[in-house]
């Protein structure tokens, strides 16, 4: 599974992209994340991709910062987290800071108001097809998990401390179980 | 804003930090308790607007705190609030990455990965979801979102131009 993908050259490589995806990130720069690192740029296959997500999200802090964080780490040690998390985060907030100061004037214009929800409804698109798209990595069977994830925390609105906390050892236990059986990686 | 207000403004978010799980805007209502009704070092509406901008924003969702922080101090509390939220929960997942990668084939460690895969994809999903039922007030609305979720799933061509094309059809009242 690693040998599929490749590896950035140069910490100045890893700042380019994620500052690239991080500026791609309309609305949300997860489904950008899975979309230069896994499918251009071939850094990581779609399955070390999840991995990744599963750990960034189950620990505190944002996903993708986390995200970031964990695969400079991977390629050029706390350097490379310290890059690629600056790369995610430098340009796209003295960009949000001028926006903001903007802001200010046009925010309460109404064809602005409509252009942002516009555009927050494909990025809520992107963010539904790129969980679509990962879901394909997954046996059938354990994505009954994601289902139950998807069901509490999305459609029934229950806080989801409480709900990692049912689902998550529930998940671990049953891989962990699973992990026995020599047809399981 | 004195030094002991950047002080606290610091603490503030470094203590919110390590309780961001599924990230930071989870614990936006004890921010509202303390930055609008405590302090009173903004407003109601700039608290809600620093939200709504950076998510329309180009960026990671968690600028909104780099946002607060300059709505409650300017560049200075800009720079503060930002590394007050990302360092602890930043050094937790550092760590803890590494503690796991070092024990990348042991059977425990297998089992997290196995087992929190699916719980991450479900997690995105209502992620998306969540948005798009807050968002999409409108049948034309929703229609962008199903429209994004095809062309995403069955082109590969770069979905920047989808997100231009929701912004333009906004602008000019199609949506």
């Amino acid at each position: 599974m690693r040998d599929r993908s490749t590896a950035p050259a140069s910490l100045a490589e890893l700042f380019i992209t994620f500052n690239r995806l991080a500026l791609h990130g309309f609305g949300g720069v997860l489904p950008w994340a899975q979309r230069v690192l896994v499918e251009e740029r071939g850094w990581l296959t779609r399955e070390e991709f999840v991995e990744l997500l599963a750990f960034a999200q189950l620990a505190p802090g944002p996903n993708v910062c986390n995200l970031a964080i964990m695969f400079g780490d991977r390629h050029f040690g706390w350097r490379g987290a310290v890059v690629a998390l600056a790369g995610m985060l430098v340009v796209p907030a003295a960009l949000v800071l001028t926006l903001a100061i903007l802001h200010g004037q046009f925010a309460q214009i109404p064809w602005v108001q409509r252009a942002v929800a516009g555009m927050a409804a494909v990025a809520a698109g992107l963010l539904i097809a790129t969980a679509l798209r990962l879901a394909r990595t997954q046996p059938a069977r354990w994505l009954a998990l994601g289902v139950a994830a998807f069901v509490a925390v999305g459609v029934l609105r229950w806080p989801l401390v409480p709900v990692l906390a049912v689902l998550v050892p529930l998940g671990v236990g049953l891989a962990w179980r699973g992990a026995k059986e020599p047809a399981t990686r | 804003m004195s030094t002991a207000d950047l002080v606290a403004l610091f603490m503030h978010f470094a203590s919110l930090s390590p309780l961001a799980i599924g990230g930071a805007l989870g614990t936006s209502p004890e921010m509202h308790r303390y930055l609008v009704d405590e302090r009173a070092w903004m407003s109601h509406t700039q608290f809600v607007d620093s939200i709504a901008l950076a998510q329309a924003a180009p960026g990671p969702n968690i600028l909104f705190v780099t946002l607060l922080g300059w709505q409650a101090a300017g560049g200075p509390g800009a720079l503060i609030a930002t590394v007050g939220i990302l360092l602890p929960s930043s050094l937790v997942c550092f760590y803890a990455n590494r503690l796991q990668a070092a024990h990348r084939d042991a059977r425990l460690v297998r089992a997290i990965r196995r087992g929190l895969s699916p719980i991450a994809i479900g997690l995105t999903l209502s992620a998306g979801w969540i948005i798009a039922v807050a968002n999409d007030t409108d049948w034309k609305l929703a229609l962008l979102t199903v429209a994004a979720i095809v062309v995403f799933l069955f082109s590969r061509r770069n979905p920047l131009w989808l997100i231009g094309a929701g912004a333009v059809a906004g602008a000019i009242g199609l949506v």
